[in-house]
């Protein structure tokens, strides 16, 4: 019998799988809970091949059989994992008409840290006078990318048009199965960047989430890719600094990094997530697995400026594979009145005369919580491997935490590893002293912060050290006890 | 330019200042010495706002202006400038930024904009002359890792910077050696003039011979017992803080 137009029509408005689920394609949201079918919807949803849903139905599977971990140094209500909607489509209307329809202390916010009335517009959802605007800049972009061979966009798009590489990298750093969050993000995750930067080419500018061709909400479950063919470079920035008002309490992004041969890649994230309010309601808990490979004289370098979230669980970390290969970790995580911090970094020496640098900085404040965890791996075979760690914390007031939980396991003799830490109290004598010198409180205390993470902003990319810095300012306000 | 009536202070409930009274002009140098506990520094700390200290009776004023309410930034933007006694480390700070935020922050007060990069530049150079301060002295962290002379040194640096109209030198000679001692000391005398005021608060005759003062107050147990001219330095050197027993001043 043939098949009429309006008989396609009708199949393809509703579908039954052969889970005999069935699911209207157009709608925008699915039903909060997570089981294999809702992967499989997400995954039809975004139209991706056959390969990529079979990867995500074996990250549930697995995902299914682990046991949410305990161990960190935070206290937290558990998310309740059936009670989330897994899938929400990008909203691609403007929710208001005028700034003036904003919350004005978001605005208030974005004008401490500089942010310009049309990016305020974009950043809330505002309708934008001009359009054409933001269509044109990403266009120059592109063009630019192009000429040099970058490929730099979703990840969705990537698993339709470049489904050679997604396939031969995806999970080569973080497999499905490495820990609960991980493998929830590989089951479920909605969206994130893709860039792939060719043979010896250099990139031009710093990619930046901003520039991402899909402009999409940032969502809960992001996986990023970027791989760095044989001496090659790139330097990526994820995150602003202004203030996200998701409402999705769980971010649990995966985060994977390639340095092949002889490249660098050089990750910068300012992460300001809601943090939750003065008295601990709310926040988002943002669970994050970040891991970058060296190959042979790679090197890898993430920056980090944490100043939000309700709670922060994450250890950027570099397996160290390539002889001669450099990992970097440079992090400043802050904590204010219940926020909770346990971040850190590994480092995994396994090639030889590999080197690693760490300088953590935790500045806590409020009734806050802020744990370092590190752990510096030497394999048995890493000849002469290096590590310098640097670990300071500084309290503001008496009535929060730091904490410090570094690892050391060192399988070889000739490994020469060198760990300092600092724990400082930001004094009323030193605010006495500044306030003496006609600096008032609120200054001095942006001063001494500031040159206590100086060291870390110094390796932010300029335009995102200025931000961050006023950031650190904004973040630490009614922290004098 | 400082009148002090009756001043009363407290810490934590324990009184320290008991009625002290005070003139200080334009031009002029006062000496306060005394013994261990009279309240020397907490009377250079009320003067310059320390909130730790609770000001009961008694009055504070700078060139007519009531000091009672005025927050410490404040009174250093009317010209109050303390030489601490210990002064305190702020890692990662380096000297030439702090002593740029101090100087713009003043300026902001007084509705100037921020000095241009090379008038400061000219000033801080100018100034660590004077001080014979080398330049790479100035992009360490504040205080950090100094020693007690060349924190001191710093102090009055910061001083010379500043320009205060009232400075007040807490105990500014302990831990110098001679040498330090002649440099600091020409600094301040350098600074002298007919429109500022100086208040040297020291144990010593010694820092008295570089830095000579218009008058010379005696503090005990929170109160000026006996003021004179530079002599009476001399004669305390002498005959010892049990003199004042004996002259049953106490």
């Amino acid at each position: 019998m043939a098949y009429t137009e309006e008989e396609l029509k009708k199949e393809l408005e509703t579908k039954v799988y052969e889970y005999g689920f069935v699911t209207n394609i157009e709608s925008d949201t699915i039903p909060k809970g997570l089981d294999e079918q809702t992967v499989v919807t997400i995954s039809k949803k975004k139209q991706e091949p056959e390969w990529m849903t079979q990867w995500r139905l074996e990250a549930f599977r697995v995902w299914k059989e682990m046991e949410e971990p305990e161990w960190a140094n935070v206290k937290y209500e558990k998310p309740d994992f059936q009670n989330i909607s897994y899938y929400s489509a990008p909203t691609k209307k403007p929710k208001y008409n005028s700034l003036d329809e904003v919350d004005p202390e978001l605005l208030d916010t974005f004008k401490k840290l500089g942010i310009s009335l049309d990016e305020q517009k974009k950043l809330t959802g505002v309708a934008m006078d001009v359009v054409m605007d933001s269509v044109s800049v990403a266009t120059t972009f592109k063009k630019t990318l192009a000429e040099k061979g970058i490929i730099f966009c979703s990840i969705s798009e990537a698993i339709r048009e470049h489904p050679e590489l997604v396939r031969k990298y995806l999970g080569t750093v973080v497999p499905q199965k490495d820990n609960f969050y991980a493998a929830l993000n590989s089951a479920v995750f909605s969206d994130g960047s893709f860039c792939y930067i060719p043979k010896g080419v250099r990139c031009p500018m710093e990619l930046s989430t901003y520039f991402r061709i899909n402009q999409a909400g940032t969502g809960q479950f992001e996986r990023t890719l970027v791989i760095a063919d044989q001496g090659s470079y790139v330097s990526y920035l994820e995150g602003c600094t202004a203030p996200s008002r998701d409402e999705n309490q769980l971010h649990a992004a995966v985060v994977e990094l390639i340095a092949m041969d002889d490249a660098e890649i050089k990750y910068s994230t300012v992460q300001n997530w809601f943090p939750g309010d003065k008295d601990g309601k709310g926040g988002v808990f943002n669970f994050v697995t970040k891991r970058g490979l060296c190959e042979k004289n790679a090197k890898i370098s993430w920056t980090q400026v944490e100043t939000g979230s309700a709670v922060t669980w994450k250890y950027p970390s570099c397996i160290l594979k390539g002889d001669n290969s450099i990992g970097e970790f440079y992090s400043i995580a802050v904590t204010n009145h219940f926020q909770q911090a346990d971040t850190g970094t590994k480092m995994i020496h396994l090639g030889k005369n590999t080197r690693s640098t760490i300088i953590s900085k935790g500045i806590s404040a409020g009734q806050s919580q802020n744990s370092y965890r590190g752990l510096v791996q030497v394999g048995s075979r890493a000849e002469n491997a290096r590590n310098f760690s640097q670990c300071d914390s500084l309290l503001m007031g008496d009535r929060c935490g730091a904490h410090t939980f570094p690892y050391i396991e060192a399988k070889n003799s000739t490994a020469m590893i060198e760990h300092e830490a600092t724990t400082s109290k930001i004094g009323e004598d030193q605010i006495f002293y500044c306030n003496q010198r006609g600096i008032d409180t609120e200054k001095a205390i942006a001063l001494i912060v500031n040159g206590f993470s100086k060291e870390v902003l110094n390796k932010l990319p300029m335009e995102f050290a200025v931000e961050a810095q006023k950031l650190l300012e904004i973040s630490l306000e009614g922290s004098v006890g | 330019m400082l009148e002090i009536k009756d001043l009363h202070a407290s810490i934590e409930g324990k009184e320290i200042l008991k009625g002290i009274n005070l003139r200080v002009n334009a031009g002029e140098v006062h000496a306060i010495m005394g013994p261990n506990g009279s309240g020397k520094s907490t009377l250079a700390s009320v003067i310059a706002g320390k909130e730790e200290f609770e000001v009961g009776r008694g009055s504070l004023f700078l060139e007519g202006e009531d000091l009672e309410d005025m927050a410490p930034e404040e009174r250093a933007h009317n010209g109050i400038f303390l030489s601490f006694q210990y002064p305190v480390e702020i890692p990662g700070v380096s000297v030439t930024n702090f002593i740029k935020t101090a100087i713009n922050e003043s300026r902001k007060a007084r509705g100037l904009e921020d000095m241009p990069a090379n008038e400061m530049l000219r000033l801080i150079r100018e100034k660590s002359e004077l001080l014979e301060i080398d330049r790479k002295f100035l992009s360490r962290s504040l205080n950090d890792g100094f020693s007690g002379g060349e924190k001191k040194r710093n102090e009055i640096f910061q001083m010379a910077v500043m320009e205060p109209k009232l400075a007040i030198l807490d105990e500014t000679d302990s831990g110098l050696d001679i040498d330090a001692l002649r440099i600091v000391a020409h600094g301040v005398n350098k600074l002298r003039s007919k429109d500022n005021a100086i208040i040297v608060i020291t144990h010593y005759q010694r820092l008295l011979e570089h830095i000579v003062p218009d008058f010379v107050h005696v503090l005990h147990d929170g109160k000026i017992v006996k003021s004179g001219t530079k002599d009476l330095a001399h004669e305390l050197e002498e005959k010892g803080y049990d003199w004042l027993k004996q002259e049953k001043l106490v």
